[in-house]
């Protein structure tokens, strides 16, 4: 009897912890949340005074988002690059970093991959695959080394040296697949992939590649990492307070670098898995702004790799319930563009949130 | 071809006005920052005056009109800005990020609805260049100072006034008074909070007319994300200038000649254009690695908290 | 006669903190009034209130027999009230003369600043209250003696008859120290007001009228200076005798812990700050090292703890050329250090207790498995064992540091440093900014790992705390030991004068 009850109590004990921690997490987000809803709330007034009815446009996007297998699929696909990218400027961040370069270490991780993969015929994909990976990883890692580098000996501010080389990685992308490996036809894109190199579609027929699972192991990954080794906690304690870093002995120098690294490469991936994945070849101007959407995101997901996804699957679901949107109401595809910089902006105002809140504590 | 098709002194005037916009949002980012608040939404306000500058020539026929209102929205949105990280201390870095974001987005969306196309706009009224009477009739500084788009000599004196009131006059050593050590200008009697506020209202102008010479006094059209990185280049050239309004500028006529260069050469057909359009960005970087050891900023840029 | 200034029933609280209650405070014309107490019993706050930096929550002010409403700086300085502020509010790439008129500007045509007028008038100022000034000198180049006289030309200049000093002596050497005093007796010879705030029984004796000590916030009382005596101003202060002298083991034959030969380092701005700086510290030593802040101390210590390239002379650890070793070779042969400013260089505030208490090993056995991977079990247990030897009082092992008191704060830091038992530790101002129980409980600590045999490097700014710990004194002066002492036989003129760059037999 008594064991029985025993038993009965731990389980209670383990469902109940569970359960106050996903409310705690929770109520964490709920800052986050409601700049998500403030945006969209002046969103809807932008839609309102262009002459649109934002109702009409939020359902179609909703709709287009989440309404079938296919909307859930493509939702997830467009989540996907986001939560590389969005992993990328979360881990720069932690280390005190601000890496706004995502997108081109995006597209640079792409095109290295998409190199690999047209370079090379008649490997089995067991290597091809982790192979092109690979290179599209080390090419966004390059990306973020550079600035790292140069912010750790000359002290040159990352925000403008990621950003510069943004434009960089865009432009160099865009000759190379505009002259050298260009291929055949109208369209400035490389040849196909050799299949081998290619990651296989999981949900026919929308585009869900591997690459999502890729992310997925990603989360963990940077969840374990962060928490659970030392190097993470030399990564956090960098970001917070590099002089008691320094102080404990950390290289806070070397930790930054390899942290910029280790956030272009999580950028390159994600190209990478677009490139091999999605689109099966690099095509010129494949990215959106999916390195913006990253930022947003990771900001938005409170800066923790499972918020992360969350808010990655709500931007996914922006963009391709947008595209569903457009097409319907013909209302321009950078409303949501709109709708993300709004949630930037109030999340960049958190004491905003606060107050907002303990006005209406006093009113209510 | 020779040289001299390259470097000639029609590249120097072309220099000149590819100077302006840096300039003025170098100035307005050397503003912004000599009061505390880092500004790296010089970008999105420059994108967003531009647009507006347009859209305002578009309806009124007004081009004068329109660059008033270029700068009335870069005001606009250096309030936001300062809005949400003086009074609110939020994160001046994702602030200036969520600002570039909302120009790419709404002036694409906005034009769109305006003009029916999401990557120009149409052809408006546009500034006319001018000639000075005298000036224009020196050899070869003549021609590249003599006839230039109104804007650019608004640039050269606006330049020369912000020198002159950073260091020659009350509000100017208020300014950087606050910046460099808030606490000691609050106990003085200053308001901190609006030398702040002023500081990037002002820093939001400034970048708002460099907008306006984008679009109005440069070209006559809006074209998608037509700032193309220059307000972050401004910023660098706000660091090489050492956060002096003349220094900037000096630095400014640096990038201005490498944007110049990258143009001409792209109408010559030298290189393929993607190679050369990387150029001043490129030059940033190695700029910015050269200089930035030996130059102090003027701020800790920490949010100022009475307590 | 009418006060100066009464402050009537002033309340104000902080988060957690009661910093004023209910206190009723007054100063008379032409009067130097000492405003008493330690660290934390709200001495700096009430002033704060009276500058109008902070609002009261309850209570009123009268100046002069008028009730004003003191809503901000501007407000105080039209009521003739002035502050100098321990940190200094001076911006330091501006000269003198423009600090001074910073909000006050001196303008042709409204327009433009007249720089040479500004220079004049507060040359004028300058040398009609005997504070000696160049005032066209930018003030980042100037003496910290030569900057408080500025801070006090400032508020001179603002019209204030009613002058507030912030612990003025903290940053003084005894020399200027004295011609602070002077000048003070100056200002009151003039018909000014002067609020002297300090924690300083002797100094507050030797020059104020009347004192008024406070407590924990609240009033304890106050004293016409002829009429009460140090030991009666000490129990008002705290509830019992301040403890002054340490019993210390007597230690014999001891091996050399720490030898610096030479060492040559350079400081922020490229400048020699160390210039063949040389001396030793023994096993169960504390070597206590004074000197005016900016003589080479910061430096120093970075350049032991090895933050700071050295960039000539040796340093060795137990016979151990460490002149190169990193910090975290240094940590790992015995070199523990407590930092000046614990939130800045000692902790991760956002860090929880237990996180910061294996900062420095978090890459060891057992905290580590195979240097990797953390084993949060075995740094829990950890952590609870030290919050109990350390008597750490935090809500659990996981509270952010940041939320803990100063006190509290300080016990991780000499947790986590003491605990790993090094062979010498680096102690930069390790009581500033704490009170009297904490301060005692960190002096206690250094004495008893002392006794079991460490050697303790001792910066201070505090003489008392030099003269009551130290074995031998050493003074620095201009990046060099110019003197090594016996506490016994240096008394403080001694010392400051040291200090100064003097020279006794």
């Amino acid at each position: 009897m008594t064991e029985w009850k025993e038993g009965v109590h731990r389980e209670n004990g383990l469902s109940s912890r569970l359960l106050a921690e996903i409310r705690s997490g929770l109520w964490r987000m709920l800052p986050q949340a409601i700049a998500v809803v403030a945006a969209f709330l002046v969103g809807a007034v932008v839609l309102a005074v262009t002459g649109y009815s934002p109702v009409d446009v939020y359902a179609t996007m909703l709709a287009g988002a989440f309404g079938d297998v296919y909307g859930i699929g493509q939702t997830l696909t467009k989540a996907t690059p986001i939560i590389f990218t969005a992993l990328a400027f979360l881990f720069s961040m932690k280390s005190g970093l601000f890496n706004i370069g995502a997108e081109g270490q995006l597209i640079i991780g792409g095109f290295a991959a998409a190199l690999v993969g047209i370079s090379f015929d008649g490997l089995p994909a067991l290597i091809h695959v982790p192979l092109a990976l690979l290179a599209g990883a080390l090419a966004g890692g390059a990306w973020g080394f550079i600035p790292a580098i140069l912010r750790a000996r000359l002290g040159a501010h990352e925000v403008i040296t990621t950003m510069m080389l943004s434009y960089v990685a865009t432009y160099l992308t865009s000759y190379m697949v505009n002259y050298p490996f260009k291929a055949p036809g109208w369209v400035a894109q490389t040849v196909s992939l050799a299949p081998s190199a290619q990651l296989p579609r999981i949900l026919p027929p929308t585009q869900l590649s591997a690459s999502f699972i890729v992310a997925l192991i990603l989360v963990a990954l940077t969840y374990f990492v962060l928490q659970k080794t030392t190097f993470g906690y030399e990564v956090r304690a960098s970001g917070l307070n590099p002089l008691a870093a320094e102080n404990g002995g950390i290289n806070v120098k070397r930790t930054m670098i390899i942290a910029l690294f280790v956030s272009g490469a999580m950028a390159g991936l994600g190209g990478s898995g677009e490139v091999m994945g999605v689109h099966g070849r690099f095509i010129d101007g494949f990215s959106p702004g999916y390195g913006w959407d990253g930022l947003a995101v990771a900001l938005v997901g409170g800066l923790n790799p499972v918020g992360v996804v969350i808010a990655a699957v709500l931007f996914g679901a922006l963009r391709s319930g947008g595209m569903t949107m457009t097409r319907v109401t013909h209302v321009p595809l950078d409303i949501v563009i709109i709708l993300q910089s709004l949630v930037i902006i109030f999340v960049a105002a958190p004491t905003l949130i606060r107050y907002l809140l303990r006005w209406r504590e006093h009113k209510g | 071809m020779n040289i001299i098709d390259i470097i000639n002194v029609g590249l120097f005037a072309a220099t000149l006005r590819m100077a302006t916009p840096i300039t003025l949002a170098a100035l307005g980012g050397i503003f912004s920052e000599r009061v505390g608040v880092v500004n790296i939404a010089l970008e999105g306000m420059m994108l967003t005056s531009a647009f507006s500058g347009v859209a305002v020539s578009y309806y009124t026929g007004n081009p004068w009109l329109g660059v008033l209102v270029a700068v009335a929205v870069g005001g606009l949105l250096g309030l936001i800005h300062a809005f949400l990280t003086v009074t609110f201390k939020g994160n001046q870095i994702v602030s200036g990020t969520g600002i570039n974001i909302f120009a790419l987005g709404f002036t694409a969306y906005m034009s769109q609805i305006i003009w029916g196309s999401r990557g120009a706009s149409s052809s408006v009224p546009s500034l006319k260049a001018i000639s000075i009477p005298i000036l224009k009739d020196i050899p070869i500084v003549g021609e590249i100072l003599g006839t230039q788009t109104p804007l650019v000599y608004v640039m050269i004196l606006v330049t020369v006034i912000a020198q002159f009131v950073l260091f020659k006059t009350p509000i100017g050593l208020r300014i950087r008074a606050v910046g460099e050590h808030p606490a000691a200008a609050d106990t003085a009697g200053i308001s901190v909070v609006r030398v702040k506020y002023l500081g990037v209202v002002v820093s939001g102008m400034l970048a708002g007319l460099g907008g306006a010479f984008l679009s109005l006094g440069h070209l006559s059209l809006f074209t998608w994300g037509m700032t193309g990185g220059r307000g972050f280049i401004a910023l660098a050239a706000m660091i090489f200038g050492r956060w002096m309004p003349l220094g900037a500028f000096g630095a400014s006529i640096m990038f201005g000649f490498a944007d110049a260069l990258q143009m001409r050469l792209q109408s010559l057909g030298i290189l393929p254009p993607q190679i050369i359009l990387m150029l001043p960005y490129i030059l940033t970087v190695v700029a910015l690695a050269g200089v930035v050891r030996k130059a102090t900023p003027p701020s800790d840029y920490k949010p100022y908290d009475k307590g | 006669m009418t006060q100066a200034v009464e402050m009537l029933g002033i309340t104000k609280t902080f988060p957690g903190v009661v910093a004023n209650d209910h206190l009723d405070f007054s100063a008379e014309k032409a009067e130097i009034h000492g405003l008493l107490g330690e660290n934390g019993a709200g001495k700096t706050v009430l002033m704060s209130i009276l500058y109008g930096l902070y609002r009261p929550d309850g209570g009123k002010i009268r100046v002069d027999g008028k009730e004003v409403h003191m809503d901000s700086p501007a407000t105080a300085i039209r009521h003739g009230i002035g502050m100098v502020h321990q940190h200094f509010m001076l911006v330091p790439s501006l000269t003198v003369a423009e600090n001074i008129v910073l909000g006050n500007e001196v303008t042709r045509s409204r327009v433009i600043l007249d720089t040479e007028r500004a220079s004049e008038e507060v040359r004028v100022f300058s040398e009609r209250y005997n504070l000696k000034v160049d005032t066209d000198a930018p003030v980042h180049a100037l003496t910290v003696g030569a900057q408080q006289r500025v801070e006090i030309i400032k508020a001179l200049y603002r019209g204030a008859e009613i002058l507030i000093l912030d612990e003025p002596t903290a940053i003084l050497i005894p020399q200027e120290v004295e011609e602070l005093m002077k000048a003070i007796r100056a200002l009151k010879a003039q018909g000014k007001t002067v609020i002297f705030i300090s924690h300083k029984l002797r100094e507050v004796l030797s020059i104020c009228d009347r004192i008024t000590v406070l407590k924990k916030g609240r009033l304890v009382g106050t004293v016409k200076t002829g009429e009460t005596s140090l030991p009666q101003l000490a129990t008002m202060m705290v509830d019992r005798q301040v403890l002054e002298t340490f019993d210390k083991k007597p230690v014999e034959g001891a091996d050399v812990v720490l030898r610096v030969e030479g060492v040559q380092v350079v400081n922020e701005r490229g400048l020699p700050a160390l210039k063949g700086i040389a001396f030793d510290i023994m096993a169960s030593e504390i070597l206590g090292i004074a000197g005016v802040e900016g003589n080479g101390q910061s430096e120093l210590v970075e350049a032991l703890t090895g933050l700071r390239r050295v960039k000539g002379g040796r340093i060795f650890l137990n016979q151990v050329d460490i002149t190169v070793a990193s910090p975290e070779e240094r940590i790992r042969l015995g070199v523990s250090h407590v930092p000046a400013d614990r939130n800045k260089t000692g902790l991760v505030p956002d860090f929880s207790v237990m996180e910061n208490l294996i900062l420095g090993s978090q890459g060891e056995e057992p905290f580590a498995k195979r240097h990797m991977f953390l084993d949060y079990g075995a740094a829990s247990s950890y952590a609870d064992g030290l919050i109990a030897d350390y008597s750490i009082s935090t809500p659990s092992k996981d509270t952010p540091v940041r939320n803990l008191s100063g006190g509290t704060q300080q016990r991780v830091v000499l947790a986590r440093e003491f605990s790993r038992h090094p062979k010498l530790i680096v102690a930069y101002q390790p009581t500033r900014g704490l009170d009297i129980g904490a301060t005692e409980y960190v002096r206690g600590k250094l004495v008893e790992m002392r006794d079991n045999g460490c050697a303790v490097l001792l910066i201070s700014a505090d003489l008392d705390e030099i003269r009551a710990l130290s074995d031998r004194i050493a003074v620095i002066f201009e990046g060099r030991i110019v003197a090594i002492r016996d506490p016994k036989n240096t008394n403080e003129e001694k010392l400051g004068l040291l200090m100064a760059g003097g020279k006794i037999d």
